[in-house]
């Protein structure tokens, strides 16, 4: 019996999601008394996963520029997951985590539990916290599967270091079942994208048209943040759609969200609720978010935010 | 050309989320239900689509008859015919199950459903479907374009693109990207008054229990007042963000 958990990884290397899933991971082992395992794929360095307290990693190559391939990939991680009798898989909540949760389940005929926000209060059956509509609300799920995919939003557990020191071994990769084939990804791989981002800054209608978005950058790149802005800056074309964030947009679960010239729409809202900390800097002292944020400023954008930059 | 696209009702975007039966079962009282916005878009890239490569739009719901409107309206949309699964289903299982059973009756050769639903925001119809039918599925699907059996596609990663290529039968998660806001259709009266003659089915469902049982609903906890820090104290709102809140 076993906790299996899906490290993702760029060019070689854990992300921080996966120190998390590990640390959520542990602490479910160590709940059931069982073996933590990990799940990579081309990982060139798997002692930065040593301070998580996990007993093995399967390091799965995959043939030589080949990309991400969610059939494949969940097809190997189930492989594993039958041989080690896993009970709980573990998977992020990031894009290609949300698209391995459900394939795994199908494959493994388990309950799929998206937005699990803490550790399960009891394991047979499980039953777990998860967010709901669009984080407005949370419910108590039980489960009515013996194996359970779950899938962490981020930054909801946080990292837990321990002693460890990982067992590696390889796993051969699963052939395909389908025709589906990626070509080619565009990926901006200088920015910080917003689900892996610490501190998001983010734009609204307030700072009055596309050419003002040097502020939103600049402040971003002193912050080492990601950039995003509310849906009518995305819907008027100021600013691609991958940056809107919301309810029909991106959710946010960051340390730090700040918010400039952003009023705070009840969708608005309910897509960055889950970040930890919020600071709004608007004009307008009645715009809904001074009630969603924890700190504010009533001020001029193009005054408050070039201080900022200078200062922080 | 047979496209399949699965439409979730879903509280309006605005609703206030409330329980009742103590904290048991959504309260449906006053809130207005829509189409899931992830639908919508999938269901305007297959009317778009329809008239490209001459395809039969079917939408399918799996719900009481309380969310036949929702299907009219897709029909206004401009679905060619609609079909409900007469079940309120539990979790996203029951309805994948369902759909299946749907599918292997009648061959849809583009599957479409949402993201995922905003209101229990699984995320996991299209990718358990696709299993169970033994073809591929790409969730976050920002672009789709077909030609003859072949599929060009896109996905939305955290930071950038996927681009993919696939033969039909497959399944698509729809999001915004796919076609922009302003493609949205608004039914016309022409649609409005063509869609009450269009067929809606009434199917029976299949005999299957859920994976997951909710049990319980609760709000996020009341959050305390904003501290508010004057526009020129700037050296002071990053004091209270290193020292108080610790992130930065």
């Amino acid at each position: 019996m076993a906790v299996l958990v899906y490290l993702e990884s760029q060019k070689g290397t854990i992300k921080k999601t996966g120190f998390e899933l590990a640390s959520y991971g542990r602490a479910v082992a160590d709940a059931l008394g069982e073996q933590l395992i990990g799940v990579g794929f081309n990982l060139q360095d798997t002692k930065s996963i040593n301070p998580y307290g996990m007993d093995v990693l399967y390091n799965v190559d995959t043939p030589e520029g080949s990309f991400f391939n969610a059939d494949r990939y969940s097809s190997t991680i189930a492989g594993i997951a039958s041989k080690e009798m896993a009970q709980v898989i573990v998977v992020s909540s990031s894009a290609d985590g949300r698209y391995l949760g459900p394939l795994l389940s199908a494959k493994l005929d388990a309950a799929f539990l998206s937005n699990v926000v803490d550790l399960p209060t009891q394991y047979s059956p499980l039953k777990v916290k998860r967010s709901c509509f669009t984080n407005k609300a949370f419910n108590r799920t039980l489960s009515q599967k013996e194996c359970n995919i779950l899938s962490l939003s981020s930054n909801a557990f946080g990292l837990n270091e321990q002693q460890g020191d990982v067992e590696v071994r390889s796993e051969p990769y699963a052939e395909a079942t389908t025709d589906l084939e990626v070509t080619a990804i565009d990926q901006a791989t200088d920015k910080v994208s917003i689900a892996d981002a610490d501190i998001v800054v983010s734009g609204g209608r307030g700072l009055k048209g596309p050419e003002n978005w040097h502020l939103i950058e600049d402040l971003a790149s002193v912050l080492d943040a990601a950039t995003a802005c509310s849906k009518p800056v995305s819907d008027m074309g100021w600013r691609p759609h991958s940056e809107h964030v919301g309810q029909t947009g991106k959710p946010v679960a960051s340390n730090l969200y700040i918010a400039i010239g952003v009023s705070g729409a009840i969708q608005h809202l309910a897509g960055i609720n889950s970040s930890k900390v919020k600071v709004v800097i608007n004009n307008d002292p009645e715009a809904p978010f001074f009630k969603a944020a924890d700190y504010g400023i009533v001020g001029d954008a193009f005054e408050v935010v070039p201080k900022l930059i200078r200062k922080a | 050309m047979n496209i399949l696209v699965c439409i979730s009702p879903v509280p309006d975007t605005t609703s206030k989320i409330n329980f009742k039966e103590e904290n048991t079962a959504f309260e449906t009282l006053g809130i207005q239900y829509v189409i899931n916005p992830n639908d919508e878009f999938g269901l305007t890239r297959a009317v778009h689509l329809q008239q490209k490569v001459d395809a039969k739009v079917t939408v399918v719901t799996v719900g009481d008859a309380s969310c036949e409107p929702i299907l009219r309206k897709c029909l206004a949309i401009g679905a060619d015919q609609a079909i409900r699964v007469d079940l309120q289903p539990q979790d996203g299982f029951q309805v994948a199950t369902q759909l299946e059973a749907l599918c292997k009756k009648t061959n849809y050769d583009l599957i479409i459903t949402g993201r995922e639903s905003i209101d229990y925001n699984g995320g996991m119809v299209g990718g358990l479907l696709a299993v169970h039918m033994g073809i591929p599925y790409v969730p976050n699907c920002v672009h789709l374009d077909l030609s003859g059996n072949d599929v060009a596609l896109e996905r939305e990663i955290d930071g950038g693109k996927e681009r993919l290529k696939s033969s039909l039968p497959l399944i698509v998660g729809a999001q915004k990207g796919l076609v922009e806001e302003k493609d949205l259709i608004i039914p016309n009266m022409r649609g409005i008054m063509q869609a009450r003659q269009k067929p809606l089915e009434v199917v029976s469902p299949i005999e299957v229990t859920a994976a997951t049982l909710v049990e319980h609903y609760e709000k996020p906890p009341e959050k305390g007042a904003v501290k508010l820090v004057d526009a020129e104290d700037i050296d002071g709102l990053i004091d209270l963000l290193t020292n108080e809140a610790k992130v930065l």
